[in-house]
């Protein structure tokens, strides 16, 4: 599937309370995934799974969004620290990684998975 | 009266749009209208009121911020006109108890960590300043003196948000205008790539799309608001028309727009390639073509997939192209408060906008090889002066694993993961709250701060320049220096 980080109010106003704190550390461990494609892999909200890019994996928490607001194959994450665990530093010359086009496998997190 | 004037005077009354409408749906209870925090019921000589101040968290800088201080709490207890992300900015910028400065991880004066962290610039073959999205103007300028003096590389955090874009301003060219006369002129506004209603909520609603202006004068009836992104976000019901192009291929669909526009033949598969209907493109042409006043504000959703400087070349082109039509210009939409500040004071200093170097004694500019990320991931810096951001959490584990490495010297308002792991790390004022200065919205627009209270840390310039004259002292005579002043 493909990673499409970005900003979100809460991860803005949560920020600004400090990056260190549970709520940005949670806002920016959730991830936002097609409902059909939640149902194919048999998730319900807020399961957890694990998302791995070539660069590293990070287990976070998973909720729905309507088929006709994110599309089939696409998740979106706010910004944070495990949306850069998963990013490549390669910049093609232009100082810039691709942010917000990263290619990850996710799976399902059993119980007791975690760590 | 200038652009800015008139929008302050005018902007402030539009906070039950559908903007802000879109943004409360955002953000359940963050824009219910609540203060951050409580006004004191009495009032008394501790409570200030500052008319027209700044508010620094995006690029936004709205100037019409009228805050209610605390000046016993030392705190903003009231902040009129503000946004979701301003009201926060504003309520959890307090004074937090904590020391001035750290050395590795020891308290430590402030003279004592300013000597440190110039004798760890001095001492290294590849120093690298980086950030400064978040500082004034005038801090601006003295980290890139800094950097000048030590002979390494200075890089903002444009370098990883519209760096791209700054590529193609030279390789394209730029048809550009204030948000001023966007305001007052623009009847067809497309916004590509990026969600204003969370990341820039008061865009919509203090300059582009509901404001009434000069020659629109009934606000957002007046527009025709097109929102083109891979997923539907919540500023999708603010626009008129949703364009969903398929993820990785905005290049190809602003291309086909460009061929429309100059009349070209197109083939039959550009929906199975962009995901667009040939109808829907054919329609956005002609609202293009037969508008009064275009603009095409495009955000992160370009620079930062497959394509980068390709696709912000090709949103400025096709806003040159659509000049043979009608007044069209094109804008990236800035992220953080001062960030388009840190592309003019370096521009004006070095003569290039970010990932610049000192090394052979002149400024010499390569995205790729300056940008700090590339200098970072490859492991050549030996130490790192980091303003107002976050690169341990931001950056890519490559980058951050030379962090990890390399002696850091942090200035933050408050910790951080990257102060965390700085062998010198400040604790400083909040710029626009508790410092004065100069800050760029993001249409090239310079404001001047109005500060609300003061704090017992010292702001990123006063730090920056006591580093500077610290190295100045520091540093050994230059042979060069000596040969020049021999020379006949």
């Amino acid at each position: 599937m493909t990673l499409i980080p970005g900003r979100t109010s809460k991860q803005g106003t949560s920020l600004n309370a400090g990056k260190l704190k549970a709520e940005y550390l949670e806002v920016t461990s959730t991830v936002e995934m097609n409902e059909d494609d939640m149902k194919k892999m048999k998730l319900k909200d807020g399961d957890r799974v694990r998302l791995r890019s070539p660069e590293g994996e990070v287990v976070v928490t998973c909720r729905p969004k309507k088929a006709s607001d994110l599309p089939s194959g696409i998740i979106f994450m706010a910004y944070g620290p495990s949306s850069s665990e998963l990013m490549g530093s390669d910049t093609a010359g232009s100082g810039m990684p691709l942010s917000k086009q990263i290619e990850v496998r996710v799976e399902a997190v059993g119980a007791g998975e975690e760590g | 009266m200038s652009d800015k004037d008139n929008m302050t005077d005018n902007g402030t009354n539009t906070e039950t749009s559908a903007a802000a409408k879109a943004d409360a749906k955002a953000a359940p209870g963050a824009a219910s209208g609540a203060a951050p925090g409580a006004a004191p019921k009495n009032g008394g000589d501790h409570i200030k009121i500052v008319k027209n101040a700044t508010c620094t968290f995006c690029g936004c800088v709205c100037d019409d911020m009228d805050l209610t201080v605390d000046l016993k709490e030392k705190r903003i207890t009231k902040a009129k006109n503000a946004c979701v992300l301003g009201r926060a900015w504003f309520a959890e910028h307090t004074i937090e108890d904590r020391p001035a400065a750290l050395i590795d991880g020891r308290e430590a004066s402030v003279e004592e960590a300013v000597e440190e962290a110039a004798r760890i610039l001095l001492e290294a073959r590849y120093p690298i300043t980086y950030g400064l999205s978040d500082s004034t103007c005038e801090a601006q300028r003295v980290a890139v003196a800094i950097s000048d003096i030590v002979k390494g590389s200075v890089d903002t955090t444009t370098s990883v948000c519209h760096g791209p874009s700054g590529i193609a301003f030279q390789g394209v060219g730029e048809t550009t205008s204030t948000l001023g006369e966007v305001k007052n002129r623009a009847d067809l506004v497309i916004y590509w790539g990026g969600n204003p209603a969370e990341s820039h909520p008061r865009h919509f609603t203090r300059y582009a799309v509901t404001p009434k202006g000069m020659h629109i004068p009934n606000g957002k009836k007046d527009r025709t608001v097109v929102l083109v992104d891979v997923r539907k976000t919540p500023s999708a019901p603010v626009s008129d028309i949703f364009i969903q192009v398929k993820p990785g291929r905005d290049f190809e669909l602003l291309w086909t727009l460009r061929a429309l526009v100059n009349g070209k033949k197109i083939t039959a598969d550009v929906e199975e390639l962009t995901g667009v209907a040939r109808e829907t493109l054919d329609d956005l042409v002609a609202r293009m073509k037969s508008c009064s006043y275009g603009v095409l504000f495009f955000g992160m959703g370009l620079t930062m997939t497959r394509g980068r400087h390709f696709n912000s070349g090709a949103v400025l082109a096709l806003a040159a192209d659509l000049n043979q039509y009608a007044p069209f210009v094109a804008k990236p939409v800035r992220g953080h408060g001062n960030v388009t500040g840190a592309d003019n004071v370096v521009s004006w200093q070095t003569g290039y906008p970010f990932g610049v170097n000192f090394n052979r004694g002149f400024p010499r500019f390569n995205p790729g090889e300056f940008t700090t990320v590339d200098v970072l991931a490859r492991g050549e810096a030996d130490a790192a002066l980091v303003i107002a951001t976050d690169p341990a959490s931001n950056f890519p584990k490559k980058a951050i694993e030379t962090l990890r490495r390399i002696p850091v010297i942090s200035l933050d308002t408050k910790p951080t993961e990257t102060s965390r792991l700085a062998r010198v790390a400040f604790s400083v004022a909040t710029y626009g709250i508790n410092t004065g200065g100069t800050v760029y919205r993001m249409d090239d627009v310079p404001i001047t701060l109005r500060p609300a209270f003061e704090s017992p840390y010292p702001g990123d310039e006063e730090i920056l320049t006591a580093i500077r004259d610290k190295i100045l002292a520091l540093r050994p005579p230059r042979q060069d220096a000596a040969a020049d002043r021999a020379a006949p």
